[in-house]
């Protein structure tokens, strides 16, 4: 049986999904008799080897480099499947839409987090503006809102009983819906 | 000048007297806050402080009802001159864009917002029953008619030279729209009149023979007759009058709903204005056959120009005898009318809704059952009924429930007010015997290179050529007879847009799937618009209509997906036109160079932006309010653990630091 | 008891007593209709619309619709079910429901009724994100009505139950929202003791209470051992259905 080729990656994210997929502990072993890892922190390729059966992206996006690895994602892999709450409506970086309404949405972000004050020591009133930075996007996006997603696992983090029972059922070419009790949105 | 203090001491007697005027009674809500607006320009917190304290309620309910309905202003303005500009299709389609840049330019203040300077405020407001005589606006209640750039200017002109709105020049009024009472520039514009409202009736006719028969008897002839409600569900209105007589109480309503706010309908307009004595003789059979000894007419603010008339009128009844204790002579039967003003809510034209805003509610619709007719207005049964089926109560009675059964098809007896708008040579009220065909309707009104036709108001159904043969009637295409006309040159979406848009300004927000599922629906819309939209959201739209119009509360959100899906079903065209499949899986929604732009202009200039565009500023009070508003929630004060605990920031121990926090 | 009658629900046999809502008469017998809304010891309102039913052919809350003699009711069918899971969706997408950072996380009854309701495919509607103010004016308690569902509890539980009216609404449709009598909650006569502050009435994470944030560890909050409703599908109700029948 030819086994399935799998990529992962970590966008506006903390890398808890990750840490839940890890979780998995020796089930990982079985699962490797099925699953192979591509592009992924977890095998440090940091571009697509080839094309993929299924894409985990953790995370949401909140700046360029993001959006990029989101699309490269979407196009190198059949199924794609957005896992944890960021990922899936934005987490905790998408309060930062909070400020939506402001006039000048994404200068008063920087200016609440770069702005001198009891808690921020920045006399020079300096943000961060390094060729090497990714630009900021305007405000965070869920992935959905920048391609398709073919399947959400919710969760902060998806419990690995959760991610394991979505690669299994992907394995095994059945239904990927999750039952009430894998579903968790925290 | 008067003193701050002096101007508070008055404010409040003019709460209070408002509040007097009604007996401090907390079921004439809307009254008292129409007298305070009136007086004051707007109803503020203090106010509504002494209105709940005079009526012992509290003052979160008087601010519910306040922000509930649009007219109601929370600022008050003594003075102020309010124009509401008609932003339904039909006023622009007729240039009410134009109209609305002159008198901002004119001005100088933008639309919604107010500004210090002048007292004058400008609004977009949805239909106020001027479709007909579009572009339309109304200034202080007054309407004015078939606007243009000039005409507004020299409106503009006008106010800002300070003449006072009822000074400010007008066409002649066709009609009792000219009388001293009225004196507006509208016109009747009746094209076709017919056999039911506008052919002669002998006044006082019906009311003497219903006055011969028993109040059960005069419920069977309007059975006989095979009366339904005009107001679109077209409800037998036996029923409602049999359930309403035969629930034991000691007290009963007739209530007319007079809140004609489907965008393209007016025809009330129209009974109100010149066959307003037929509409109270109606009421006044309706509360005999029912045992109802008080009457309310729901009259919607638009129309709010007829309210002196229509009271004169009342005036009149009342010393004729015609309304009072033993009405006609005839002993036991008393009965009386009231006005009772809406403020700018559409779904007061639902009945339940309608009878909450006359208790003095927010406009929301009632949990059924019970119907109102069981229990309807402060809990006594209620018989609610559209001007214009009340004004067919007389006829039915002068001239027998036959005559009016001959007329129209088999299960939509009677004759139909159209209010005929939109591209058509001859736009305004016909009356047609039920059974007419839209092709019929289109050639009497001159609508000859018609591409769509909108029945029944945005509520309604919209249809193409193909469907123009079907008929008026409750069997085929019922409509409480809007008839909005659109020709080849119109944007059939961007119409479908705009009713999605009036639906989610006027849901009441009371339930879940109107509340919210419309405001998905337009974000649809708008995503089709843009040629963002693919084929799976086309799918989508109607699997949200479907989940809308089953699980909605009332009969809004019951027929609010109606454009989507009327438009789809008629013209899937303009849909399929404007769907693309997106490469790649990418969502053609999401435009990474636009999403970028702020922070490319950031980066590729920092000393500039340093300087103006993120001058980044020392830590001001705001900051610091806003830094001990975050350290005083205590997002964790205690840990799962038990024998773990977080240090606690000082300032949450500090009431006063929740106090300052609250302030700012 | 004499006049009991039976409603058939998605082919089963329920019985109920006049004055009873359909909801009633299925809670007694063990029968879940998921709901929001609704909740013990307030006057139904059929606002949230979750328990919709189809009661012969027309689709109306279970909460507030009379239960009729031999009324045939549509349930638990995958027609009303989409219906249910649409309208978690739009409460989910109309709110800021940032579950993991908030409070009722795990004892949200929003939250339990989207695991019941298998809600994962949330991607087909945008998210609104409103930006409400938040009220911590408090000391006992925080108001974040962007979590707000609408469901009126803590409107119902002060009218009915405290008799103040500390909350009511303003505004309407989209621009809806919860208000309080006074400028803050601070302000207010709400208190401690109060049944519409009390845990249970808010369904959701807009009335918080302070110092108590996360204090249930996760595993053993209300809804991580068992799905919203098992308390009235575990109810002895079941049985009281079959002797009922008997009788």
């Amino acid at each position: 049986m030819k086994k399935l080729r799998l990529a992962t990656t970590s966008l506006a994210g903390c890398f808890g999904c990750h840490m839940s997929l890890l979780d998995m502990d020796e089930r990982l072993i079985d699962l490797l008799q099925f699953i192979e890892f591509d592009r992924s922190p977890l095998t440090d390729f940091k571009t697509f080897r080839q094309r993929c059966d299924i894409g985990l992206v953790e995370g949401g996006c909140c700046n360029e480099e993001n959006v990029r690895v989101l699309r490269a994602f979407r196009e190198n892999c059949d199924l794609l499947i957005a896992i944890g709450q960021c990922a899936i409506m934005g987490g905790l970086p998408v309060m930062r839409n909070a400020i939506m309404h402001a006039e000048q949405p994404l200068n008063e972000c920087l200016q609440t987090a770069y702005a001198p004050s009891e808690t921020v020591w920045n006399p020079a009133c300096r943000i961060p503006a390094d060729a090497e930075l990714p630009l900021l996007l305007d405000k965070v996006y869920t992935c959905a809102e920048v391609v398709k997603i073919d399947y959400q696992i919710p969760g902060c983090p998806p419990s690995a009983d959760a991610l394991w029972y979505v690669l299994n059922a992907a394995v095994q070419g059945n239904p990927l819906d999750l039952p009430p009790e894998l579903i968790r949105y925290d | 000048m008067t003193t701050p203090q002096a101007a508070t001491d008055y404010a409040t007697d003019i709460v209070k007297n408002a509040c007097r005027q009604y007996n401090n009674d907390a079921s004439r809500m809307m009254d008292i806050l129409w007298c305070v607006q009136d007086a004051l320009g707007g109803i503020d917190t203090d106010a509504m402080t002494v209105i709940a304290q005079q009526t012992s309620g509290y003052r979160v309910e008087v601010e519910g009802v306040v922000s509930f309905y649009s007219f109601f202003s929370s600022q008050p303005r003594p003075q102020v001159v309010r124009i509401y500009l008609c932003e339904d299709v039909i006023d622009q389609h007729a240039g009410i864009a134009e109209v609305a840049a002159v008198f901002e330019r004119t001005l100088g203040i933008r639309i919604g917002q107010t500004s210090a300077d002048i007292p004058v405020e400008l609004h977009w407001t949805p239909c106020i029953g001027l479709s007909d005589q579009a572009p339309a606006a109304l200034i202080n209640f007054r309407p004015f008619t078939r606007l243009t750039p000039d005409k507004a200017e020299a409106l503009a002109r006008a106010i800002l030279a300070g003449i006072a709105v009822h000074e400010l020049p007008i066409g002649e009024g066709e009609g009792n729209n000219s009388k001293p009472l009225i004196n507006v520039e509208v016109a009747n514009n009746l094209r076709l009149p017919g056999a039911v409202y506008f052919a002669p009736h002998r006044p006082l006719s019906g009311l003497d023979n219903a006055g011969r028969l028993s109040p059960a008897q005069v419920r069977h002839e309007i059975r006989q007759a095979g009366l339904r409600g005009r107001g679109g569900a077209g409800y037998p209105v036996w029923k409602k009058w049999e359930a309403a007589a035969t629930t034991a109480s000691e007290r009963r309503f007739v209530i007319c709903n007079a809140d004609e706010g489907e965008p393209g309908t007016f025809k009330d307009r129209l009974l109100l204005t010149e066959k307003a004595d037929l509409l109270f003789e109606g009421m006044t059979i309706a509360a005999y056959a029912v045992g109802a000894s008080e009457g309310i007419l729901y009259l919607r603010a638009e129309y709010r120009y007829l309210h002196a008339w229509l009271n004169h009128l009342l005036l009149e009844r009342r010393r004729q005898g015609l309304l009072g204790k033993a009405i006609r002579g005839m002993e036991n039967f008393d009965f009386d009318i009231r006005i009772q003003l809406g403020a700018g809510a559409y779904i007061c034209g639902e009945e339940s809704a309608l009878i909450s805003s006359c208790e003095g509610r927010r406009g929301e619709p009632k949990t059924k059952p019970p119907f109102p007719a069981q229990a309807g207005y402060l809990g006594y049964p209620t018989v609610v009924n559209n001007v214009e089926t009340l004004c067919a109560i007389p006829a039915i009675l002068s001239r027998g429930s036959q005559w009016f059964a001959g007329l129209g098809t088999e299960q939509s007896s009677g004759t139909k007010l159209l209010s005929v708008s939109g591209d058509c040579s001859r736009p305004g009220v016909y009356e047609v015997p039920l059974g007419i065909s839209v092709k019929e309707v289109l050639t009497l009104a001159g609508g000859v290179d018609a591409q769509a036709v909108q029945v029944g108001g945005a509520s309604g159904e919209m249809i193409g050529v193909a469907d123009f043969g079907r008929s008026l009637c409750f069997e085929d295409l019922p409509t409480a007879g809007a008839i909005m006309i659109f020709n080849g040159q119109r944007n059939l979406l961007s119409i479908v847009h705009y009713f999605m848009r009036f639906f989610v300004d006027e849901s009441c927000g009371y339930c879940t799937p109107c509340r919210v599922g419309n405001v998905f629906l337009l974000q649809a819309v708008e995503k089709i618009m843009k040629g963002l939209g693919e084929a799976q959201d086309i799918e989508s739209m109607r699997q949200l209509s479907e989940t809308i119009i089953a699980t909605s509360r009332c009969g809004l959100g019951h027929t609010s997906p109606n454009p989507v899906l009327s438009s789809l079903k008629h013209f899937p065209l303009v849909y399929s036109s404007l769907i693309r499949e997106n490469a790649k899986g990418m969502q053609a929604g999401f435009d990474l160079e636009q999403a970028l732009a702020t922070a490319r202009a950031i980066v590729r200039r920092p000393a500039e932006v340093l300087q103006c565009e993120v001058r980044l500023q020392p830590a001001d009070a705001h900051a610091s309010d806003r830094l001990t508003g975050v350290l005083a929630y205590p997002l964790i004060a205690r840990s799962g653990l038990d024998d773990y605990t977080v240090p606690k920031v000082d300032s949450t121990d500090d009431p006063s630091a929740h106090q300052e926090d609250a302030e700012s | 008891m004499s006049t009991t009658f039976t409603i058939h629900v998605d082919g089963a046999a329920i019985p109920a007593r006049p004055g009873q809502t359909i909801m009633e008469a299925c809670d007694a017998a063990g029968l879940y209709i998921p709901r929001l809304c609704d909740v013990e010891g307030l006057a139904p309102q059929g606002s949230c619309r979750v328990c919709t039913v189809r009661d012969n052919g027309r689709c109306v809350s279970a909460c507030t619709q009379p239960a009729m003699p031999e009324a045939v009711i549509e349930h638990d069918t995958e027609s009303m079910n989409r219906y249910r899971r649409d309208l978690v969706t739009m409460l989910l997408h109309e709110g800021n429901h940032l579950c993991p950072g908030c409070e009722a996380s795990g004892r949200c009854e929003l939250q339990a009724m989207a695991y019941r309701l298998g809600i994962t495919d949330s991607n087909r509607l945008p998210y609104l994100q409103p930006v409400r103010p938040l009220d911590a004016s408090h000391p006992l308690w925080v108001l974040d009505t962007n979590r707000c569902i609408f469901c009126s509890r803590c409107i119902r539980a002060s009218r009915e139950q405290d008799g103040k009216n500390v909350f009511e609404y303003v505004g309407r449709g989209i621009h809806k929202r919860l208000a309080v009598n006074g400028n803050h909650l601070a302000d207010t006569s709400a208190q401690e003791g109060d049944h519409a502050m009390s845990d249970g009435i808010c369904p959701v994470g807009c009335i918080i209470r302070k110092g108590e944030g996360f204090s249930t560890p996760i595993g053993q909050r209300r809804f991580d051992k068992h799905l919203i409703g098992e308390e009235i599908e575990n109810k002895s109700g079941r049985s009281d259905l079959s002797t009922e029948e008997a009788q």
